[in-house]
C-alpha cells in the first residue's frame, strides 16, 4: 500500500472530504486553502480562494455540485465546485468549527465557537444545490449549546437529528426540525473533548473520536454505544471504512503535551481496528505530526489521512487488505456463497 | 469507600448516613484519656528507698541525684524526702523533673534499678499514684479479665492455592489511584482478584512471605490479607514515609521523616516516650510498638564552604539478621547498635564501638561455617583508612561479639558488602585508588564463609571500575558490570562491560577459584537482575533516555560448550535481548518463570506501563497503562517440600511437563474455541442489528414518501442535466510507459 503524498498545503490539515463517487478529495487547512485532488492519482484539480482565516471545516454535497467550507475568518461560504466561485457567504460572530450537508444536499449545519461573550451554537441553513440558485441569508435554525459547546455535530439519517459531540465528552441529540435538545449523554471520560463524528453510509450509526484515547461506535437514534476502540493516544478523527467492516482512528500526541517528540514517542499512526469485533488489526505509518483528519474512500477503495504535518496521504487499499477476513466472516461468506 | 483510617470501623459503613454526633465515644474517650495534671506530669516518686535519718539525708539524696540526672535534669532542691516524726525518713521521695518527656524516661529507665544489695529503686509516676495508688480507685475484687471469643480468622496463605490449579503467581499493580492485585495470565489479561481505588497513598509494597499487602496513608500504614482482602493490622505512625519489614514477617520498622508528635489529648496506640521519635519498631502479631527510636543527625563531609549538612537517613535503617531474633543499627563511624528480640533490649546493654565504621550487612541466611556448632548470626562491617590504620574488613559472630575473619587493606576509596543468598560468600567490592588518587580500580574479596577459617580470594584483574554487582541467588556464580570512566552526572552515560564469573570446575564436591568466564563491551546496561532461582539472568538498562535493553542469558545452557570454558561450571549463551522503551524497573516472579519489566510514572511519563517476559525472554505481554505506578509480584514464602521431596520432582520432571503441557494446550484451545464463540456471537448480533435498523429505516421513509435512495434520483437528475448541457464527452487518458532503455555509444 504505497500512498500518494499530497504536500499542497503549507500549515496542518484540519480536515479531509471525499466526495460520494469517491473520485475527489478536499482538504483544508490551517493555511487558509481548500484544495481538491484526484483521488486516483493525486493530481490537484484546483484550490477554492477567498477565506481569510484558518479554514477548519469542508464538505460536498452529495451530487458533487457544491461545498461548504467554515473558517476562522467567522464564515460559512459556498462554492461551486467546478468553477471555483464562491457563491455565497455567511458572516458569524465566531469561528465556525464544522459543517456539514445533511443526506440529500438540502441543508446544512455549522457549528459556530463559544468566543468573546458568544455560546457556542449549531446553525442549520437551507441550501439550494444550484449554482445559479440564489441562496438564503436566513438561518433556519439555531441551537445554543449553553452547557458545554459542541466541537462537531452532523445529521442523522433522514435528518431527522442532529447529532453533537460536546467538549464535556458528551454527545446530544436534537431534534432535526425543531432543534430541541432529546438526549445529552456523557459517552466519553468527563472533559475529554471529542473532537470528530462521522457517519456510517446510511447514517444510522456514527463514530466518535475523543482526546480520552478512545472511540465509539454509537448509534443515531438511540445514542446506544455499540462499540468502543480503546488507542494508547488522544484521538483527533474516526472514520468507518465501506466494502469492509474496518475503522480507522489517527491521532498523536501533541508537540505541545511531549517533551521530546520523535515519530516513536508521538505514535503518529492511522489505526485499523475491525469494526465488529474492536480488536486492533493494523497501523500505517508515515505522518511525522499527529493525524489531525482521516476520510474513508465511500466506495470502499482507500482512505486518506492529513496531519499536523501538513501532509494528505492518500492510499489505495491493495487485495491483502480485502482478502483479509475473521475465522467467523470467511464461515459466514462460504455458508452465504 | 477508600479504604483509609478515616473509617475505622469495620462494618462497611457509608458516610452519607453516619452523623458524627450519633456515634457513642465515651468508652473510648474513658479509656484513652490521658488525664494530664498540668504542672504534675513533671513529678515522679521513687520509692524502695533506703532508710535514713536526717544526718544522712544529703549524701542519699547526692547519691540518688547521680542515678536521676542520667535520664533527664533535675536539682537537690527538687528532690523533696519526707521525714517521719521518728526523724527517719519514710523510705520515698518526690523528684520534680523540667519535662514531662524526662519523668516518663525516668520511669521507664529507673524503675527496678538496684540501688544497693538490698533496695531495689521503684520510680512511678506522681500522677499514676494518684490514679491507682488512691484508696477505691481500684477494686479490691479480682474481676478475671473477659476472653474475647473466638473468631476464626481468615487464611493468610490461600493466595497460595490457584483456583485454576496452574500455581499461578499474583502481582500487585497501582496505576493512577487504584490499586489491584492480579493472577499472572502469561499472554492474557491477568486476572482481576481484587481493585480498589485509593488503597493507598503512597506506594505498596508485599510483605516478605507475601502475606500481607502493605497500604501506607498519612495516619500510618495498613496490612491486608486473606482471600477476602480485609485488613488485618494497623500501625498508626503518623506521617509514615518508609517501611520494612523483617525478613520473617514477625515485626515492622516504620519511618517518618517528621518526629512524632503526640497530641496533648494522647495518641490510642503511642505513648509520651515516643514523642519526637522517628522510627518505630512494631511486633506485627500483636500490632503494638515495641521500641521506637529518633533519628540519628548524622552530618556528611563538609562541603565547599566547610559547612556539614546532615545526611539523607539512611534506609533501611534498622537491618535484621536472617532469623528476626536481631536489630541492628549503625552510628556512621562510631558503632553498632544490635538489639534482641523480642524484647528490643540492647545486647549487653552497650553498643558494639567499631570506629570508624561506614557499613554493616547482615548475612542474609542462618551461616553454616566449617567447625561451628553454637548458635549465630554474623555481620560484616567495613571501616576506611584513618589516620595510619588500614582500611578494615571484619566479620563479626552474634551474640559472642567475636571478630571472626578481618581482612586489611589499603588505598580503599570506597567498599561495598555483597552477601550471597545462602550466606556462602560475602564479596566486597573494593574501589582502590593509586596513590596519585586519580585513577581507579576495582578489586573484588571475596570470602567463603561455610570453607574452614573463611579463606578470602581476590579477584584484581578487574581495570575498571565496578558499578554493579550481583551474586546469583543460591549459586556461586556473579555478574559485574564497569564502565571505565567513574560515573559523573553526564548526558550520554559512559559505555559499559558486562562481565561473567564463575568458579573452576573441581574433582568432588569442592568450589573452585572464581574466574572470568566472559566480558561483553560496549553495552549499555547498568543493572543486573537474576532469577530467584539461579541459572538465569536479565542484564538491562534501566533510568536511560536512549537505550532499554534487555539481555537474557542462561548460564547453564545445555547445547554445546565451548572449549575455552570446559574448566568452567556455567555455560554462557545469550538467549534473546528484548527493548523495553523507557524501562525503569525489572523483576522476576518468586518462581523464576517470568519477568515483568515496567515504566513507572514517579520517574518519567513516556510510555508508561509494563510488559511480562518468560525466562527465554520473549514477550508475551505488553500493557500500556496511563499513569502506571508500581508493579510488584507477590513473594512466597520458602518451599515446605523436603530436599528429597524437590529431587525426585527434579527427576521425573518430563512426566510432569508432559501433563502441564496437555493442559495447556487444553485450555488454550478452548480459550480459542470461546473466543472465536464470542465472536460469532458477536457478528451475528451486528448483522442483525443492522438488518432491524435497515428495514426500520425503509419504513419510515416509505411513510413519509420518500425514495430508498436519498441521492439516487438527484444524481441521475444531474446527469441529466449535463447530458442535455452538452455532447456525451469520451475521455482518453494515454499512458506511456519506458519498458526499456537502452544507450548505444557509437565510436
Amino acid at each position: 500500500m504505497r500512498p500518494i503524498l499530497l504536500s499542497g498545503h503549507e500549515r496542518a490539515l484540519t480536515q479531509i472530504k471525499y466526495n460520494r463517487d469517491g473520485d475527489l478529495i478536499f482538504s483544508v487547512s490551517k493555511d487558509q486553502q481548500i484544495c481538491v485532488w484526484f483521488a486516483h492519482n493525486g493530481e490537484r484539480l484546483g484550490t477554492y480562494h477567498g477565506h481569510v482565516g484558518a479554514i477548519w471545516t469542508v464538505d460536498v454535497d452529495p451530487t458533487s455540485t457544491i461545498i461548504a467550507s467554515g473558517s476562522a475568518d467567522n464564515t460559512i461560504r459556498l462554492w461551486d465546485i467546478k468553477s471555483g466561485k464562491c457563491l455565497k457567504t455567511w458572516e458569524f460572530p465566531t469561528a465556525v468549527k464544522r459543517v456539514e450537508f445533511n443526506e440529500d444536499g438540502t441543508k446544512l449545519l455549522g457549528v459556530t465557537e463559544k468566543r468573546m461573550g458568544h455560546l457556542g451554537t449549531i446553525v442549520v441553513l437551507d441550501i439550494k444545490v444550484d449554482v445559479d440558485a440564489e441562496q438564503t441569508d436566513e438561518k433556519e435554525l439555531t441551537i445554543v449549546c449553553d452547557e458545554s459547546k459542541a466541537t462537531v455535530a452532523g445529521w442523522s439519517y433522514l435528518s431527522k437529528y442532529i447529532i453533537a459531540g460536546h467538549e464535556d465528552g458528551s454527545v446530544s441529540q436534537y431534534d432535526g426540525k425543531t432543534g430541541d435538545l432529546i438526549y445529552n449523554i456523557p459517552i466519553h471520560e468527563l472533559n475529554m473533548a471529542i473532537t470528530d463524528l462521522q457517519w456510517s453510509p446510511d447514517r444510522t450509526y456514527f463514530i466518535t473520536a475523543s482526546k480520552d484515547k478512545t472511540s465509539k461506535l454509537i448509534t443515531a437514534s438511540e445514542l446506544e454505544v455499540l462499540k468502543t476502540y480503546i488507542a494508547d493516544t488522544p484521538l483527533n478523527s474516526a472514520t468507518i471504512t465501506t466494502k469492509k467492516d474496518f475503522v480507522v482512528l489517527g491521532g498523536g500526541q501533541a508537540a505541545m503535551d511531549v517533551t521530546r517528540t520523535s515519530a516513536r514517542q508521538g505514535k503518529f499512526e492511522a489505526r485499523f481496528y475491525h469494526k465488529i469485533f474492536e480488536d486492533e488489526i493494523g497501523r500505517v505509518r508515515g505522518h511525522f505530526g499527529p493525524l489531525n483528519t482521516v476520510a474513508a474512500d465511500p466506495t470502499g477503495k482507500g482512505y486518506a489521512s492529513g496531519g499536523e504535518d501538513g501532509y494528505v496521504r492518500v492510499h489505495q487499499f491493495d487485495k491483502g487488505y480485502f482478502d483479509f477476513m475473521y475465522e467467523v466472516e470467511r464461515e459466514r461468506q462460504n455458508r452465504l456463497a | 469507600m477508600a479504604p483509609s483510617f478515616d473509617h475505622l470501623r469495620d462494618e462497611d459503613l457509608d458516610e452519607d448516613d453516619f452523623d458524627q454526633d450519633e456515634v457513642d465515644i465515651s468508652d473510648l474517650q474513658e479509656k484513652y484519656e490521658v488525664s494530664l495534671e498540668q504542672g504534675y506530669d513533671t513529678f515522679v516518686v521513687v520509692d524502695n528507698l533506703p532508710q535514713v535519718d536526717e544526718g544522712k539525708k544529703p549524701s542519699l539524696i547526692k547519691f540518688l541525684l547521680k542515678k536521676l540526672n542520667t535520664v533527664g535534669k533535675t536539682r537537690e532542691d527538687l528532690i523533696f524526702m519526707p521525714m517521719g516524726e521518728d526523724g527517719q525518713s519514710l523510705r520515698f521521695a518526690f523528684v520534680e523533673y523540667s519535662s514531662a518527656a524526662e519523668a516518663a524516661a525516668a520511669v521507664r529507665q529507673l524503675d527496678l534499678v538496684p540501688l544497693d544489695k538490698k533496695n531495689i529503686m521503684r520510680v512511678n509516676k506522681l500522677t499514676d499514684i494518684d490514679r491507682y495508688g488512691r484508696e477505691g480507685r481500684i477494686d479490691e475484687n479480682y474481676t478475671p479479665p473477659k476472653i474475647e471469643e473466638f473468631h476464626e480468622q481468615e487464611h493468610l496463605r490461600s493466595f497460595m492455592a490457584d483456583p485454576t490449579g496452574r500455581g499461578r503467581d499474583q502481582f500487585v499493580m497501582y496505576r493512577g489511584d487504584s490499586v489491584g492485585v492480579f493472577w499472572n495470565n502469561e499472554k492474557d489479561q491477568p486476572e482481576n482478584i481484587v481493585d480498589r481505588p485509593h488503597w493507598t497513598e503512597t506506594f505498596v509494597q508485599w510483605s516478605p512471605l507475601g502475606t500481607y499487602l502493605t497500604s501506607v496513608h498519612a495516619q500510618g500504614v495498613q496490612l491486608w490479607g486473606g482471600p477476602s482482602w480485609t485488613r488485618q493490622k494497623r500501625f498508626p505512625h503518623p506521617f509514615v514515609n518508609l517501611v520494612a519489614f523483617s525478613p520473617g514477617e514477625k515485626y515492622l520498622v516504620t519511618w517518618s521523616n517528621r518526629p512524632i508528635a503526640i497530641p496533648d489529648e494522647g495518641h490510642p496506640i503511642l505513648t509520651l516516650d515516643d514523642d519526637g521519635k522517628n522510627y518505630i519498631i512494631w511486633d506485627i502479631e500483636t500490632s503494638k510498638p515495641i521500641r521506637s527510636f529518633a533519628q540519628l543527625d548524622i552530618l556528611g563531609p563538609p562541603d565547599e564552604n566547610g559547612v556539614k549538612k546532615p545526611l539523607k537517613a539512611p534506609w533501611p535503617a534498622f537491618k535484621w539478621s536472617a532469623d528476626d531474633k536481631y536489630v541492628a543499627r549503625l552510628t556512621p563511624g562510631a558503632s553498632i547498635s544490635v538489639y534482641e528480640l523480642p524484647r528490643m533490649n540492647l545486647l549487653d546493654k552497650t553498643a558494639i564501638k567499631i570506629e570508624g565504621v561506614v557499613d554493616f550487612e547482615w548475612a542474609p541466611a542462618s551461616p553454616q561455617r566449617d567447625g561451628i556448632k553454637t548458635y549465630e548470626q554474623l555481620f560484616c562491617f567495613w571501616t576506611p583508612e584513618i589516620g595510619s590504620n588500614p582500611a578494615r574488613v571484619a566479620m563479626m559472630s552474634i551474640p559472642s561479639k567475636e571478630v571472626v575473619r578481618s581482612l586489611n587493606l589499603f588505598s580503599v576509596t570506597d567498599a561495598k558488602l555483597h552477601w550471597q543468598s545462602d550466606a556462602a560468600y560475602l564479596c566486597v567490592k573494593v574501589d582502590r585508588h593509586s596513590k596519585s588518587k586519580k585513577s581507579q580500580a576495582t578489586t573484588l574479596e571475596i570470602f567463603r564463609v561455610k570453607e574452614k577459617g573463611v579463606p578470602v580470594e581476590v579477584v584484581d584483574t578487574i581495570k575498571d571500575t565496578v558499578i554493579n554487582f550481583a551474586w546469583e541467588p543460591k549459586g556461586d556464580r556473579f555478574v559485574i558490570i564497569t564502565t571505565t570512566e567513574p560515573v559523573a552526572a553526564t548526558a550520554v552515560p559512559p559505555k559499559t562491560s558486562v562481565t561473567f564469573f564463575c568458579p573452576e570446575k573441581m574433582k568432588g564436591s569442592a568450589i573452585g577459584n572464581f574466574k572470568h568466564l566472559r566480558t561483553l563491551d560496549k553495552k549499555n546496561n547498568n543493572a543486573i537482575y537474576w532469577s530467584p532461582k539461579g541459572r538465569f539472568v536479565v542484564v538491562a538498562t534501566v533510568h536511560n533516555q536512549q537505550s532499554s535493553d534487555l539481555d537474557f542469558f542462561d548460564l547453564d545452557f545445555e547445547g554445546e560448550k565451548p572449549e575455552s570454558d570446559k574448566d568452567m561450571t556455567a555455560n554462557l549463551q545469550l538467549m534473546n535481548t528484548a527493548d523495553h522503551y523507557g524501562v525503569t524497573d525489572v523483576e522476576w516472579d518468586p518462581s523464576g518463570r517470568f519477568v515483568a519489566t515496567w515504566a513507572s510514572a514517579w520517574k518519567h511519563s513516556m510510555e508508561n506501563g509494563y510488559h511480562i517476559y518468560d525466562f527465554k525472554g520473549e514477550v508475551l505481554r505488553e500493557e500500556p497503562i496511563e499513569k502506571f505506578k508500581q508493579f510488584q509480584w507477590r513473594p512466597r514464602p520458602a518451599t515446605l517440600l523436603s530436599k528429597e521431596e524437590q529431587k525426585t520432582i527434579r527427576k521425573n520432571l518430563r512426566e510432569y511437563s508432559r501433563i502441564f503441557e496437555v493442559e495447556d494446550t487444553e485450555r488454550i484451545n478452548s480459550a480459542d474455541v470461546a473466543v472465536v464463540q464470542e465472536r460469532r456471537r458477536l457478528l451475528e448480533e451486528w448483522l442483525a442489528w443492522r438488518k432491524s435498523m435497515e428495514e426500520e429505516v425503509a419504513e419510515e421513509r416509505a411513510a413519509l414518501g420518500l425514495p430508498a435512495d436519498p441521492v439516487a434520483d438527484l444524481l441521475k437528475a444531474k446527469t441529466a442535466e449535463l447530458a442535455a448541457g452538452e455532447e456525451e464527452k469520451i475521455i482518453e487518458e494515454i499512458m506511456e510507459e519506458v519498458l526499456e532503455e537502452t544507450e548505444e555509444i557509437v565510436a
